[in-house]
């Protein structure tokens, strides 16, 4: 097999087979789904929360509330860029107050995006706990912030892309690294691959 | 996407997507001052001065508010307890305040240009809250946003600014950004409160109140300032009132789902009747909510780093 610079991590059925452990992980831990409320953070992690509250409704039959955050204010870089966010809807609308709360996101990274939910929470209430749960762990913290849930941990270094693709919002649906090391010439060699996955039609096939 | 220009002084020459940009802002703000706790941390380390060389309720409070919701530190200058007394000029005056280190200056003054002023003087971000009659970009704003929110869209719309037109500033801002959104738009008062060519501005004028709401959807009715009068640009308060003034009656001209607006102080009795003025239509208080939620987004989308001019 070629050594390409982007490899396909995790593909539809894998990630669905995540979310569906990660639903079982949570209800073991909780004991059940009626103490949880789940947040998604926007945009993908928004999409993985109602997959997961989804699959709870299949496994335990109870209807688990969602919120969706958008983050972007309590970013600690936000007047340090040229180009100001653009700040989605933030939609909390239950109490948070003494619930097990389980925020979603797609990747976690150096953990400032968790750092800012975390501070947003607060500020809507204060839950029994937090729990975070991702589909992707790729390393590299830079405060001290672990999860709770992982659907899959990847060694990347530093400078790697992680992107993930979501049917809901992408047509698409499958992990992708881009390796820096091998990082070639041309820019954007990650999305390109996206556009030829879409091409071709489907998810692509894991290794 | 971002703004053009790091100041706001007037929404002529904003575009549509600026304009859509600031109201979708706004909208995701709206949702925060509905919280328990209505502050997020975004503008922390950042300084606002509001500078007030004129009388506002509305204005000042909701900027302050909106300042204070995005964590900015936030200082008031009134020029009745200032040095302004003691003669010190304008210029010299924001200068001192701006050496203890401010990063943005919201202004409001007597003087048409006075903000376009201040960008020449100082380094800040500046923004508009009311100059002379020349422009009121964030009442505009939220008017815009406030009937957006109840029609869902502003496109083929039709908005009648009724008043002193000449003189307002609040009816300039209006113009410009309605035009820009494809709203089409008309305008109504009495002659003598009617500027030179104001069809120019791409509106229909009207002195008949009758005939400019007939099938209107909005009515947008201005402050008629009772100084007009000693100036002689108005007979009397009494025919004002008669021919301009909005009643119930009239209302029945609009079409069905209307709107009453007023960007406030209210004139009861003159402008509008108290019956409108709290009747079913009239999203008089909506308004000043929705201000916050504008202003907080033009304060956000401002604040970002900015590339150095020229």
């Amino acid at each position: 097999m070629p050594k390409s610079k982007t490899e396909i991590v995790m593909d539809k059925k894998s990630i669905d087979r995540a979310v569906t452990r990660i639903s079982h992980e949570i209800l073991e831990k909780n004991d059940g789904a009626e103490s949880l409320v789940i947040i998604g953070i926007l945009t993908r992690g928004a999409d993985i929360a109602k997959r997961i509250a989804s699959r709870i409704k299949e496994i335990e039959r109870v209807e688990v509330q969602v919120g969706l955050m958008d983050i972007n204010l309590y970013r600690d870089d936000v007047h340090h860029k040229l180009d100001q966010p653009i700040i989605q809807r933030t939609e909390i609308l239950f109490d948070v107050v003494d619930r097990n709360l389980i925020l979603v996101d797609d990747v976690l990274f150096t953990g400032r995006t968790i750092r800012a939910a975390l501070d947003q929470i607060i500020d809507f209430g204060r839950p029994r706990s937090i729990q975070l749960a991702v589909l992707i762990d790729r390393g590299h913290r830079e405060l001290p912030i672990r999860p709770d849930y992982v659907g899959k941990n990847i060694p990347t270094s530093k400078d790697d892309r992680v992107l993930v693709r979501l049917l809901e919002r992408d047509e698409v649906e499958f992990v992708l690294v881009e390796k820096s090391g091998l990082k070639p010439k041309k820019k954007n060699s990650a999305k390109k691959k996206v556009k030829k996955i879409k091409k071709a039609g489907g998810g692509g096939k894991a290794k | 996407m971002k703004l053009q220009s790091r100041h706001l002084l007037g929404l002529e020459g904003v575009t549509a997507d600026e304009i859509s940009l600031i109201l979708d802002t706004a909208e995701s703000f709206r949702e925060i001052i509905e919280r328990p706790i209505k502050k997020v941390p975004t503008l922390r380390g950042i300084t606002v001065l509001n500078l007030f060389y004129e009388p506002s309720t509305r204005t000042k409070i909701s900027f302050e508010l909106a300042e204070k919701r995005l964590s900015a530190d936030t200082i008031t200058f009134t020029t009745s307890t200032s040095s302004v007394k003691k003669g010190e000029t304008l210029k010299d005056t924001v200068r001192n305040i701006e050496a203890m280190k401010i990063n943005m200056v919201v202004v409001r003054h007597s003087s048409s240009g006075v903000p376009y002023f201040l960008t020449q003087c100082l380094d800040s971000n500046i923004i508009n809250a009311g100059d002379g009659s020349h422009e009121h970009p964030t009442q505009a704003l939220l008017d815009l946003f406030t009937i957006r929110q109840k029609y869902g869209k502003l496109e083929g719309l039709r908005v009648v600014l009724i008043g002193d037109v000449k003189h307002s500033r609040v009816v300039r801002s209006n113009i410009w950004g309605l035009k820009t959104m494809g709203v089409s738009v008309a305008v109504c008062g009495p002659s003598t409160l009617l500027p030179y060519e104001v069809e120019k501005f791409g509106v229909d004028v009207y002195t008949d109140l009758d005939k400019a709401i007939d099938g209107a959807d909005v009515v947008n009715i201005m402050r008629i300032q009772l100084e007009r009068q000693q100036s002689g640009l108005l007979a009397s308060q009494r025919e004002y009132t008669n021919l301009f003034g909005m009643t119930a009656e009239r209302l029945k001209l609009l079409n069905k789902n209307y709107t009453v607006m007023h960007p406030g102080p209210m004139n009861r009795g003159v402008e509008i009747t108290p019956e409108v003025a709290d009747g079913k239509a009239s999203v008089v208080l909506e308004q000043v909510t929705n201000g916050q939620a504008v202003r907080m987004a033009v304060l956000y989308l401002l604040s970002g780093k900015w590339e150095e001019e020229e």
